[in-house]
């Protein structure tokens, strides 16, 4: 079964348009791997999917776990299950990182935090920044645990994480992705996750990954195959290789 | 003038208001309670734990007891300085006189409540503060009309005296109604080594304030934070100023204001920080948020320096509520009115206020309900 289905979708940033025209799907319970070059329109994606205003759809439907999502709010599609972690989290002032984490969590600003909750926050490393206002001042691996927490804590059904795996240290990478991999298996979620690094592959378990280039889908196979391949011939090259899979991510 | 020893006295529906104002009806985690209700000291008392080192009465009371103090009155803001302050000079009604001895260390705060229950009556105090050498405290001062008034002004004159390596946090509340004229004059002096905290917190929606308590840091090594909450709703126009005279050697000035204005209110936030000493320090932070198009919020920093080596800053901001922050809510099941909502609570923080836990939680309590019911 098709968690989410992606037909014929083009996105405009800024009066440019970044994606053309996509076509895929995305299986229930599985991760999958979206690499590309900077600039390729991986933000542009999750970020479509997720309803930010910034990205304009021009065209194309967005069916999530059957339902068409494509005018639909951000907030209707968090509250369906669908979740992304920012790459540049907005500061908010005043806004405690704890009142944050109780909000998905679906707590008040009153309610305590339980034991299992507790732990999963002193796993994150960030059981001393619940008292600080929310990515204010926050290092780029403390933004990334305190993004993947946050989604992990919403109990969504779909994550898009956004580079999860950049700028953060071998332990916190570990953690995090870790982390994701035991959330996906324990709630038979799906992933999205966005990465340029093939370190992230070692913990999360996914079959499906793809290339974007210049707005379009390009490879469909294997994460560690595509990971070797742009390592060892480049994007470009990755492209014009035998797999060429016009279509991207489909299944059936 | 009658003085009651039971707060009982006090009608019900006062204590009411006042304790949405910060006000403590029992008393008991107070060291001192004040009230002076129209033109008169209705209730002054000093807790039992406190005697002794604390002296909270009538400003007229005090001026009888004390000949000294007429050295106090008048010196630190000019009885010329304009037609309230002319007012005041010529008659007032009392006020407080707080007085925390030389090393005393108060921990639980002293409360002041000024209260207009008088249709169209101008309110006329005189406030004295002495912070001892060495002692350290925190004072709530509470301004209040009763809802049912529809028409009065209310003149203050203040003057604070924080002695050499005292601290004193002065927390100053109103709630006000869309008819009151309010015109505080305040001024404080800071001695060698000694700490002055003045936060202002205005939520509730009042005719018109305007006001620019001015601090003397002459002591060396003297402090002084300025700290405003302000919200501005229903056609308020707040005209709030501070202003830092940086002499003392080494002394230094730190102003934070955050603003909200919308439905038809007009906020001035002004900041003036003049240093002469050459090794003085400040800095001064406007946040201002504007809600909707029929508000209007200006920021007017001012840094002066007369001596090389001055070092005073400023970063100030209006506008509106960044739609980013409100999208990365919504991500978080957050609907766009919540998320506007816990934007403006977050924004009026009421940790830069420098307060104990305890006070804190409840003037967070009040900027909260006060926030959510407009």
């Amino acid at each position: 079964m098709n968690i989410l289905e992606v037909e014929d979708l083009s996105v405009k940033v800024e009066d440019k348009l970044t994606l053309k025209g996509i076509s895929f799907s995305l299986k229930s319970g599985e991760s999958h791997i979206l690499f590309g070059p900077n600039g390729s329109g991986k933000t542009t994606l999750v970020g479509a999917l997720m309803g930010l205003p910034q990205f304009e759809i021009t065209s194309g439907k967005i069916t999530f776990m059957g339902i068409d999502i494509t005018s639909k709010s951000v907030e209707e599609r968090a509250k369906l299950g669908m979740v992304t972690s920012f790459q540049n989290p907005p500061e908010i002032t005043g806004v405690k990182l704890a009142d944050l984490l109780k909000l998905c969590l679906g707590k008040s600003a009153t309610d305590a935090f339980s034991e299992e909750e507790k732990a999963l926050i002193e796993a994150f490393r960030l059981t001393e920044f619940s008292n600080r206002d929310i990515n204010v001042g926050f290092s780029g691996g403390e933004r990334k645990r305190s993004e993947v927490l946050q989604s992990i804590f919403l109990k969504p059904k779909l994550m898009l994480l956004d580079e999860p795996d950049s700028g953060v240290d071998v332990e916190s990478l570990r953690l995090i992705a870790g982390e994701i991999q035991r959330y996906v298996e324990r709630n038979e979620s799906s992933t999205l996750i966005i990465t340029h690094k093939g370190d992230i592959l070692e913990y999360v378990k996914a079959r499906y990954a793809c290339v974007l280039l210049n707005g379009q889908f390009h490879c469909f196979t294997e994460p560690m195959k595509i990971y070797e391949n742009i390592k060892k011939l480049g994007y470009e090259e990755c492209v014009a290789c035998s797999r060429r899979v016009t279509e991207g991510w489909k299944f059936e | 003038m009658s003085k009651e020893n039971e707060l009982v006295n006090v009608p019900h529906q006062i204590l009411e208001e006042a304790y949405k104002a910060g006000i403590e009806a029992d008393g008991k985690n107070r060291s001192g309670t004040f009230f002076h209700v129209n033109q008169s000291t209705v209730y002054s008392r000093v807790n039992e734990f406190f005697q002794g080192k604390i002296e909270l009465m009538d400003t007229k009371e005090a001026l009888k007891k004390y000949s000294w103090l007429g050295e106090y009155m008048w010196k630190l803001v000019d009885k010329d300085k304009d037609e309230f302050t002319r007012k005041v000079a010529e008659d007032f009604s009392g006020g407080y006189f707080m007085r925390i001895m030389p090393s005393a260390e108060i921990m639980f705060p002293l409360q002041s409540c000024l209260l207009i229950t008088q249709k169209n009556l101008e309110q006329r105090v005189h406030n004295i503060i002495i912070a001892e050498e060495g002692s350290k405290a925190h004072i709530i001062t509470s301004c209040v009309q009763h809802s049912t008034v529809p028409k009065a002004s209310h003149l203050g004159i203040s003057e604070i005296y924080v002695k050499k390596g005292a601290m004193l946090n002065f927390t100053m509340i109103h709630q006000w109604s869309e008819n009151t004229l309010v015109r505080p004059r305040s001024a404080a002096e800071v001695a060698d080594k000694a700490t002055f905290v003045s936060n202002y917190v205005c939520m509730r929606p009042v005719r018109d304030v305007q006001m620019y308590p001015t601090a003397y840091c002459n002591g060396e090594g003297s402090t002084v934070s300025f700290n405003n909450i302000l919200y501005g709703h229903r056609g308020s126009l707040l005209d709030i100023g501070s202003k830092a005279v940086l002499k003392g050697k080494s002394s230094k000035a730190e102003m934070v204001s955050r603003a909200i204005a919308r439905e038809g209110s007009k906020m001035i936030i002004r900041g003036l920080i003049d240093g002469s000493s050459p090794d003085c320090r400040g800095h001064l932070e406007c946040r201002g948020l504007l809600i909707d198009d029929d508000a209007f919020l200006q920021s007017i920093p001012e840094l002066v320096a007369r001596k090389k080596g001055v070092e005073i800053t400023h970063e100030a901001a209006v506008g509106k509520i960044s739609e980013k922050e409100i999208t990365y809510l919504m991500t978080r099941k957050l609907s766009r009115d919540q998320a506007v909502s816990l934007i403006i609570r977050g924004f009026m923080d009421v940790s830069i206020l420098g307060l104990p836990d305890a006070l804190k939680a409840e003037i967070k309590r009040i900027v909260e309900a006060s926030a959510e019911a407009s």
